[in-house]
């Protein structure tokens, strides 16, 4: 078996988690915003499955978690992208800094 | 050693695209650098022998949400459009939070994770021991939660439909 150590898995999701932080942080669209809360939650899945496979490699928890994760967040992602749509529809604007009127 | 280059190659895809689908000003392009970073984690689950785990990755999120996040772009945007720039008063505390936690993160990682686990060779899971797993109620198996999912998709496909009907 190869030897790639844990600490590189661990590196790249953390930098994608962090690159998802700052889009969350830094950017306007809705959708964008939503692209990078997909970035975070894929950075954990990846942390789930790594230390499943690296800690208890006999056991599937952490393959569970992930799988139930991806569910939960396609999920999140349809009612999201419903209530953008609706936005659009209402306002024809999905700048978040520009959406200040929550009554239709 | 060919694993070493695989995974070389799947972590720089991933960091590279990551960080350019979130400074990407056109907003199909940041898109489509997502849809990349999500193919590269399926190769990772791969990597790690969890073929299951990559064909869920590819047909739950490279099949089904990045076809909903293009139509859905595609519906509030024109192609080609260009995100307005935003102020430095706004980048600038996002840049200086995420590199702030990414190096304490990595700071934490360097130190703290022992350095002596290494990758134990393994059985990798077959498809009748995930489906008893998954379908199972003892101990370890998990039909509970894959019953509260699927009343969670249900309600929000529901949901989805109340929410973006014509009025």
């Amino acid at each position: 078996m190869s030897n790639i150590p844990i600490e590189a898995y661990l590196i790249v999701s953390a930098i994608m988690f962090f690159a998802g932080i700052y889009g969350f942080l830094s950017r306007r669209n809705m959708l964008t915003i939503l692209m990078s809360l997909e970035l975070m939650l894929n950075a954990a899945d990846i942390n789930f499955v790594v230390f499943n496979r690296y800690l208890y490699p006999g056991q599937l928890d952490g393959t569970f978690f992930a799988l139930f994760a991806i569910g939960v967040s396609a999920a999140e992602t349809a009612i999201a992208i419903a209530i953008i749509i609706n936005i659009y529809r209402n306002l024809k604007n999905i700048y978040v800094d520009e959406v200040n009127k929550m009554k239709f | 050693m060919a694993e070493q280059i695989i995974f070389y190659i799947l972590a720089i895809v991933i960091v590279a695209f990551s960080i350019l689908s979130v400074v990407s000003r056109r907003i199909l392009r940041s898109a489509t650098y997502l849809l990349f970073v999500l193919i590269a984690t399926a190769g990772l689950y791969l990597m790690m022998g969890y073929q299951f785990l990559a064909a869920v990755q590819i047909s739950v999120y490279a099949g089904g949400i990045m076809v909903l996040y293009i139509f859905s772009i595609l519906l509030t945007s024109h192609a080609g459009d260009k995100a307005k720039p935003v102020s430095w008063k706004r980048l600038l505390p996002a840049g200086i939070a995420s590199i702030l936690g990414l190096l304490i993160c990595a700071h934490i990682i360097y130190h703290n994770v022992s350095k002596v686990i290494s990758l134990q060779p393994f059985q990798e899971p077959t498809m009748q021991e995930i489906g008893m797993t998954m379908m199972g109620t003892g101990k370890y198996q998990y039909l509970l939660p894959f019953e509260a999912i699927s009343i969670l998709l249900l309600v929000c496909i529901v949901g989805a439909i109340i929410i973006a009907r014509k009025r």
